[in-house]
């Protein structure tokens, strides 16, 4: 009797079955959406869930959906770890967008190669691609663009003693490297050099220190809030020099959270923050300002180079399947080949030794003007 | 080092360790009232900052500080009557953990309802960058509220103590708990009061220092470790103990980044922990006898 049943039940499944939705594709994400590095994270999520609501909408990729399996880090690289462990092995996703800052990329990039799932890390710093793994890619700008940029404006501003403070992550641990490996050929000296911990609520100790060694500028490099803190630090104890950030700065919440102390100050980002001030004949105008205009229409918050750089990483991964369909093997070979895809912080030109594809140009050094990001010019 | 500096560097340390100080009075009022360490004193720092903020854009700064304080002191209370009252002669494990537990219900609750910004209030007076000068320093104007706050707090808290009837029996209720039940002590109103009026001090020093700082949800976690520090090299339970040693303590960390990298700040704050409780485990200030008396 129960053979029976269980077979009647079967055959009223096969219908079912034979009826069933196009399987989706998952894409996973590790995002530190809380934490320190919250103001990056949040925007990534954000502008991942609305692509994926926006292409699913228009039928998915190849008729198949995207489904995203996002995971919140915390900005912690164990977490992260962990994260891409259950991802790869457990959810089986086909590629990984992520993790967003470059301690939790190094955690994780050996992992995702030994799992051999493609992975879009959103984070700067140029040891994530150097040495280049097969399956480890990323779409932020590295490193030391940004401090090659700044270290150019400050030999045009005579600049030679240099005050540096970073934070004890893993994107402030490679600016650091990377400001003191390229200094010398600027003619730049690092009078005073120092680390603080990401959950800094005060640098006045730092700054004063400083003060006491007659820096000619000051430059963070971080990307926690405590950007906003140190210029008003700087300000409130008179430092009197010219202030320099990396491009962690380029989310305008941290200049609202400095107020009047962030005006002037120097940084790198990439054109996204300043869309609407770009020229029309500029490649990237167009795709800049239709992510800016949904973004800020859905979300009522002004965008950043971050949420910018998970929009880059997900067009990206999306053309590839649309180029050669769902195979983990030829889409990784597709990243790797594509040339000339235009996104948000700059025109992408993979290849099989660089798995960045952005150069210089992809910055744009800015300033803060009345509240605002504004390109710097000069 | 220039005497300029070194007072940059004095106004600095005063500035935090008088937050810090106001941290660990939080602690000492609650440890005295029932023996517990309330882990989550912390967040009522944080909840002052992030309520006031909160309320600052639609009334006058000082009535959205008024708010922002009684509001915590209402959470507060909440705490102790939801978690604390129930239990029955905690052991000091399960006091630890139940408070540690309230913090992340605590922190979680803001990040829902506040999101992961930062966030901070005008300055009182001046704004980012208006600097005031002391001697060869320059501060922010903000830091003499900040001062000017703890300072009346730790004497308004002094005046109660001594010479109010409240204020006694709250003595006595950190004296010997069932004695004073016997005495006629409202014991269970007085513990909901204390952690009240902790919650009410922890969200005014929230409050008048976010403008130099910032808050954000994760703000309370390492405010009540350097409290707790504090309130543990003061004495536990002597609250002048507390202010003396926020101040040393500030002090002592502003000073050891002129000479230590700065990322050894933290080192030398737990170094100095490791070291009184060694020398002296009853805190810097606490009777050795009286300490010896208490459980804890």
């Amino acid at each position: 009797m129960t053979r029976l049943l269980s077979f009647l039940a079967l055959v009223a499944l096969v219908p079912g079955a034979v009826h069933a939705a196009p399987e989706p594709i998952k894409v996973g994400a590790l995002i530190a959406v809380t934490g320190p590095a919250a103001l990056l994270g949040a925007p990534e999520a954000r502008t991942l869930e609305m692509r994926v609501q926006e292409l699913n909408a228009k039928g998915g990729v190849g008729g198949r959906p995207i489904q995203l399996v996002l995971k919140d880090t915390g900005g912690s690289p164990e977490k992260a770890v962990s994260f891409a462990r259950q991802l790869i092995e457990e959810e089986r996703v086909f590629a990984i967008i992520g993790p967003t800052t470059s301690g939790e990329s190094m955690a994780v990039k050996g992992i995702a190669e030994e799992g051999k799932t493609l992975l879009l890390s959103l984070a700067a710093a140029e040891a994530i691609v150097n040495p280049v793994l097969p399956h480890v890619f990323k779409v932020a700008p590295k490193d030391s663009l940004a401090v090659e940029l700044i270290f150019q404006r400050m030999q045009r501003m005579g600049i030679t003693r240099l005050g540096l403070l970073s934070s004890n992550t893993g994107f402030g641990k490679g600016g650091k490297e990377q400001v003191e490996k390229l200094a010398p050929q600027y003619g730049i000296s690092i009078v005073v050099n120092e680390v603080y911990d990401k959950n800094a609520t005060d640098l006045s100790a730092e700054v004063t220190k400083m003060k006491a060694a007659g820096v000619q500028a000051l430059l963070n490099w971080s990307i926690e809030p405590a950007q906003s803190i140190v210029l008003k630090n700087a300000r409130q104890m008179q430092l009197g020099v010219p202030l320099f950030q990396s491009h962690g700065f380029a989310n305008v919440q941290y200049a609202r959270a400095a107020g009047g102390a962030a005006e002037g100050v120097i940084f790198p980002a990439s054109r996204i923050v300043v869309a609407d001030q770009l020229p029309a004949s500029n490649p990237q105008k167009p795709v800049v300002e239709a992510y800016r205009k949904a973004y800020e229409a859905r979300y009522k918050e002004d965008v950043s180079t971050f949420g910018g750089h998970a929009w880059d990483a997900f067009g990206i991964l999306v053309k590839a399947i649309e180029q050669v369909g769902p195979d983990r093997v030829k889409v990784r070979a597709a990243v790797e080949e594509m040339k000339g895809f235009v996104g948000t912080a700059g025109v992408f030109n993979f290849s099989p030794t660089d798995h960045n594809g952005l150069d210089i140009g992809a910055f744009e050094l800015c300033t803060v003007r009345n509240g605002r990001f504004a390109p710097l010019g000069g | 080092m220039t005497l300029d500096l070194a007072l940059q560097y004095l106004v600095a340390g005063l500035t935090y360790g008088a937050i810090y100080a106001v941290v660990a009075i939080g602690f000492n009022i609650v440890y005295s009232a029932t023996g517990i360490i309330n882990f989550a004193q912390g967040e009522f720092v944080m909840l002052g900052g992030m309520i006031a903020v909160q309320l600052a854009p639609s009334m006058p700064l000082p009535a959205a500080i008024a708010l922002a304080v009684a509001a915590s002191a209402a959470v507060g209370a909440l705490v102790e009557v939801a978690f604390i009252r129930w239990l029955r002669k905690p052991t000091v494990l399960r006091m630890v953990v139940i408070t540690i537990g309230v913090s992340i219900l605590l922190r979680e609750g803001a990040l829902v309802l506040w999101g992961e910004g930062v966030r901070s209030l005008p300055y009182f007076t001046g704004d980012e960058v208006t600097s005031v000068a002391i001697g060869g320093a320059r501060v922010s104007p903000q830091v003499f509220w900040v001062l000017g706050t703890v300072a009346v707090i730790v004497v308004l808290l002094e005046w109660f103590y001594r010479r109010t009837l409240l204020g006694w029996e709250m003595q006595a209720c950190a004296a010997n708990r069932d004695a004073a039940a016997l005495c006629g002590v409202p014991v269970r109103r007085l513990v909901t009061f204390s952690f009240a009026l902790a919650a009410a001090i922890g969200a005014l020093a929230g409050a008048v220092v976010s403008p130099i700082t910032y808050t954000s949800y994760a703000a309370g976690g390492p405010l009540a470790i350097k409290g707790f520090t504090v309130a543990i090299l003061g004495g536990l339970g002597n609250s002048g103990g507390a202010v003396a040693a926020g101040l040393a303590l500030g002090v002592v960390e502003s000073f050891a980044v002129s000479v230590l990298p700065a990322a050894y700040k933290d080192v030398v704050t737990l170094t100095l922990l490791l070291a009184v409780l060694v020398v002296r485990p009853s805190g810097l200030f606490a009777s050795g006898e009286a300490a010896r008396l208490k459980e804890f």
